[in-house]
């Protein structure tokens, strides 16, 4: 009897309140622990951001509350400190390499795989281009040194070619290149999965028609396919573009070195090294404030201009 | 070329054997992407195999720089080397067992904030639906993040690494799309039965979306497996470090006391190279019968609501 369905309520003002928890009361107790969680860890956090304007004294017992505020200072403090301007600059150049040389690759190459008929080549494509993507950073930066060292497998070709020894991981320069590299190896084959299935909805007649037309295979990628994805990579594009101030953590911790420590500083890393290890938490906390309220700035004008590209945006 | 195993997306018409359009200029096209993908697909994995001939190879062939992709010298000393250094086989169960209790605990919880959110008859569904989604974009930073789990008191506990990320949204909102796939008046059928929303989450959502959950489980059991950034925030005893970590370290111990190799049998590039090998081994086990599910997930991911 309690249990009616309360989609047949009428909302008759009167006792609407008393069926309608009667119904939904075991949906709502459900939720409970999720809801309670949610505001533990994702949101209780967030009164932490006031660390950014106070002073922070770690003995005496006093709670957050009672430190003393400082107003601005943390973040007068960051904008006058080279090693924070050299995080930033890394993050984005770090970032902006991603995108030039990481975004397009697997786009190129979920095209012409689409482009052939042997599935068995697909699928061993797919199988050996993903599989990094399930290896931590622990276990590629150990992959790294085999690989880029001075005495690792790059540099042993290139010693039996007769060339000399390429410091891929102490030159601040090749540093960034192997860190792109390493990053196209993990993530292409995820971004690969998506544009493959992105092409399988394309519709086959509309390339069928080109064909009849004597368009040519190019002819046909680019005018006829390409417009096609075009959505799936314009939205993947603005979700990378709003992200280039942030940057995760243990991909730049796990691949830096102390060699190349003016190229691998990035904002994540400075925020970790300043406040966790150096204790110093709250001029960390307001660095980390300066970055989350960039990164979401940035990630609303990317959406904006992807509607005015009359695309979907991603919010 | 067999008619049955073409299947692409890609333009059909030209398939047709004898009718000539399927030519020798796209035999030819054909054969050379198929080479090139392969090329990729074996240097994808170059990086892999390296490490491993590495581990397996002897001491002077590793220094000549003989060594390439293929194992020269065999020998598994290395490997014998990396099981003695800490416990490794304690820290491998350590981890599946976390890595099962991660999965299992994220599972409940998305299965039991998804399915409330899933039912179009929740007054309050689209209010708490715009709680959850705020916080993918609002991310309080790392030092609120670890002031918050320390005022827990999770600080060097294992329940740092098993409850500030015991869900996940994103992963939750996929999970919701699931549950909406399924009729609702299955559940009306079972509430004039006398069934409680739980038994009908237990007995009708959760058997229809198996695939969905064993999906979700898997990334969640990935992500947590390879997770090291709450152990770097969190964790500063060795006892409760996962796989990772401890790799983590041994490889820069090892760095460190790079003069003691030349006294012993092998180089400490061998043992290092084992130990990643043995970290990567249950990754390299499961992947092939498991990546079918994550190619799913990234499907489901992607659909864009």
């Amino acid at each position: 009897m309690t249990t009616k369905n309360p989609s047949e309520i009428k909302p008759d003002r009167k006792g609407w309140f008393k069926p309608y928890i009667a119904g939904t009361w075991q949906l709502y107790l459900m939720m409970l622990i999720p809801i309670i969680y949610i505001i533990c860890f994702k949101y209780k956090p967030m009164l932490g951001i006031v660390m950014a304007f106070k002073k922070y004294t770690p003995f005496g017992g006093r709670s957050m509350w009672e430190m003393d505020w400082v107003g601005m200072q943390w973040f007068q403090e960051a904008f006058r400190d080279s090693l924070f301007w050299k995080s930033l600059v890394n993050t984005l150049v770090l970032n902006l390499g991603d995108l030039v040389f990481g975004f397009p690759f697997p786009i190129i190459l979920a095209i012409f795989l689409n482009e052939l008929r042997s599935n068995k080549v697909r699928k061993t494509t797919q199988l050996a281009l993903y599989l990094p993507n399930f290896l931590s950073w622990v276990i590629i930066s150990g992959i790294t040194s085999q690989v880029f060292a001075a005495s690792g497998l790059v540099n042993n070709i290139i010693n039996a070619l007769g060339g000399g020894t390429v410091p891929f991981l102490s030159n601040t320069v090749w540093w960034r290149f192997v860190y792109w590299i390493m990053g196209i190896w993990q993530s292409a084959g995820y971004s690969l999965i998506i544009y493959l299935a992105a092409l399988m909805s394309n519709d086959p007649s509309l390339s069928e028609a080109a064909y009849i037309d004597g368009a040519t295979r190019m002819q046909r990628i680019w005018h006829v396919t390409v417009p096609q994805i075009m959505p799936t990579i314009s939205t993947l594009l603005i979700m990378q573009v709003g992200k280039v101030v942030s940057i995760s953590f243990d991909r730049p911790y796990m691949m830096r070195n102390a060699l190349v420590t003016d190229a691998a500083q990035v904002i994540s890393t400075f925020v970790y090294d300043k406040g966790l290890k150096g204790g110093r938490f709250d001029y960390a906390a307001a660095v980390g404030l300066f970055q989350s309220v960039v990164g979401i700035v940035l990630i609303l004008i990317a959406n904006q201009g992807s509607k005015k590209m009359g695309q979907e945006g991603i919010i | 070329m067999s008619q049955t195993a073409v299947k692409t997306a890609g333009p059909k018409m030209d398939n047709t054997s004898g009718s000539g359009v399927y030519n020798a200029s796209e035999k030819r096209y054909q054969f050379f992407w198929s080479l090139f993908f392969i090329l990729v697909s074996i240097i994808a994995i170059i990086p892999i195999l390296r490490v491993i001939s590495i581990s397996l190879s002897s001491k002077d062939a590793i220094i000549k720089g003989e060594v390439f992709i293929w194992p020269v010298g065999l020998n598994t000393d290395a490997y014998s080397k990396a099981l003695k250094t800490g416990n490794f086989m304690g820290t491998m169960g350590y981890s599946v067992v976390l890595m099962l209790a991660s999965a299992a605990i994220n599972m409940v919880m998305t299965i039991l904030m998804a399915f409330p959110l899933a039912r179009r008859n929740l007054r309050l569904g689209s209010v708490i639906m715009t709680f959850c989604v705020l916080t993918m974009y609002l991310n309080p930073g790392t030092i609120p993040t670890f002031l918050n789990v320390r005022d827990f008191g999770l600080i060097n506990t294992v329940w740092a690494l098993l409850v500030p990320g015991a869900m996940s949204v994103y992963n939750m909102i996929i999970m919701r799309t699931a549950f909406r796939a399924i009729d609702e008046s299955l559940y009306e059928a079972a509430r004039i039965e006398g069934c409680s929303e739980f038994r009908i989450l237990w007995q009708i959502a959760v058997p229809l979306t198996v695939p969905t959950i064993a999906t979700l489980a898997l990334f969640y059991a990935v992500g947590r497996w390879n997770g090291i950034e709450d152990q770097i925030y969190y964790i500063n005893s060795s006892s409760l470090y996962t796989v990772q970590m401890t790799l983590k370290q041994m490889i820069e111990s090892i760095a460190i006391s790079a003069e003691e190799g030349s006294t012993t049998q092998m180089t400490p590039e061998n043992v290092k190279a084992a130990s990643i090998t043995l970290s990567m081994l249950p990754m390299l086990i499961v992947y092939p019968f498991v990546q079918r599910f994550f190619t799913q997930g990234i499907m489901l991911g992607a659909v864009k609501g």
